[in-house]
């Protein structure tokens, strides 16, 4: 996975989107935010949904409570 | 035997050779993929709003192949200013780009900032038709794809292994079909940014008539220019 790396901790690329995930986001605002591509931030975010570290709801990407203790780690 | 087996047995006799699969043609929806890159896996919906150069290169640490990955790095900005973003291909493993990826970094300094997909079972190869088996079976031809944001193949062009492709044309076609989209005009030959455009051909003969008095710069009725 590009946001967890061979070592099971998150990459740079999704800690800032996660980051940039405060409050609930489209995935166009999470990569204005991160200063990420579009393209990377719409596979990463899935890759962090897989994760079950966000959530989608009504097309806004927010942290869940894993995505929230992952960032403080 | 049924009539459903009378026909699946006339069928297969009219199928010796292998059904060719329907290649990109421009104008088409893009075929659609998912794959493995060196910046995780993407799908190609994941650059939708965005334009998108897909392209292949024979293999990885070949002397063609790493000074063409030098020059579309170095159009990788300017592209992104236009809206479009890079994705590479070949026949590889992710660990072999990889390894590439450093050593073009520590030989000649240079960082490759694209997605390179990893296509070792040639899938995507395969759907775009890269692979030229009169050249190589094993090896990707150097295949350009522009895809613009809505997912539609507007360019294709195909180069053979023994020569590098010019980064500065893609850059050039790029602005040709920003430019088209934007205003309705045709580019010609050797057109670059600053450059007058073509105006499409009137359709009707009162159209024709009256290109002439139009104030575009005419030489014909049929061939009309104008500032873009």
């Amino acid at each position: 996975m590009a946001c967890i790396s061979s070592k099971g901790e998150m990459t740079e690329s999704a800690r800032k989107m996660l980051t940039a995930l405060e409050a609930p986001s489209t995935a166009e605002e999470v990569a204005s935010r991160a200063s990420l591509p579009l393209f990377r931030v719409r596979a990463g975010l899935r890759e962090m949904l897989a994760a079950e570290l966000v959530e989608l709801k009504d097309d806004l990407y927010g942290l869940t409570a894993s995505g929230r203790s992952a960032l403080l780690r | 035997m049924s009539s459903q087996d009378v026909s699946s047995t006339l069928n297969a006799s009219h199928t010796t050779q292998p059904t060719p699969a329907t290649l990109p043609r421009l104008g088409m929806a893009a075929p659609l993929f998912e794959a493995v890159t060196t910046h995780g896996r993407i799908r190609l919906e994941d650059f939708r709003g965005s334009w998108v150069v897909l392209f292949s290169h024979p293999a990885d640490f070949t002397p063609v192949c790493t000074t063409e990955f030098i020059a579309f790095a170095g159009i990788a900005s300017e592209l992104r200013t236009r809206g479009v973003e890079l994705l590479g291909l070949s026949i590889d493993s992710p660990t072999s780009h990889i390894a590439w990826a450093l050593n073009i970094k520590q030989k000649f300094g240079i960082e490759i900032p694209f997605p390179i997909i990893a296509d070792s079972n040639k899938e995507v190869a395969t759907l775009y038709g890269m692979v030229s088996p009169g050249e190589s079976k094993t090896e990707t031809s150097r295949c350009v794809f522009v895809i613009d944001p809505q997912g539609t193949v507007r360019a294709m062009i195909y180069y053979p292994l023994t020569t590098g492709r010019n980064t500065e044309e893609i850059l050039r076609l790029i602005d040709a079909l920003q430019t088209t989209d934007k205003h309705g005009v045709a580019t010609p030959a050797n057109w670059k940014p600053g450059d007058k455009a073509i105006v499409p051909p009137p359709s009707t003969l009162e159209e024709a008539e009256g290109r002439l008095q139009s104030g575009l710069e005419c030489t014909d009725w049929y061939f009309c220019k104008r500032t873009v």
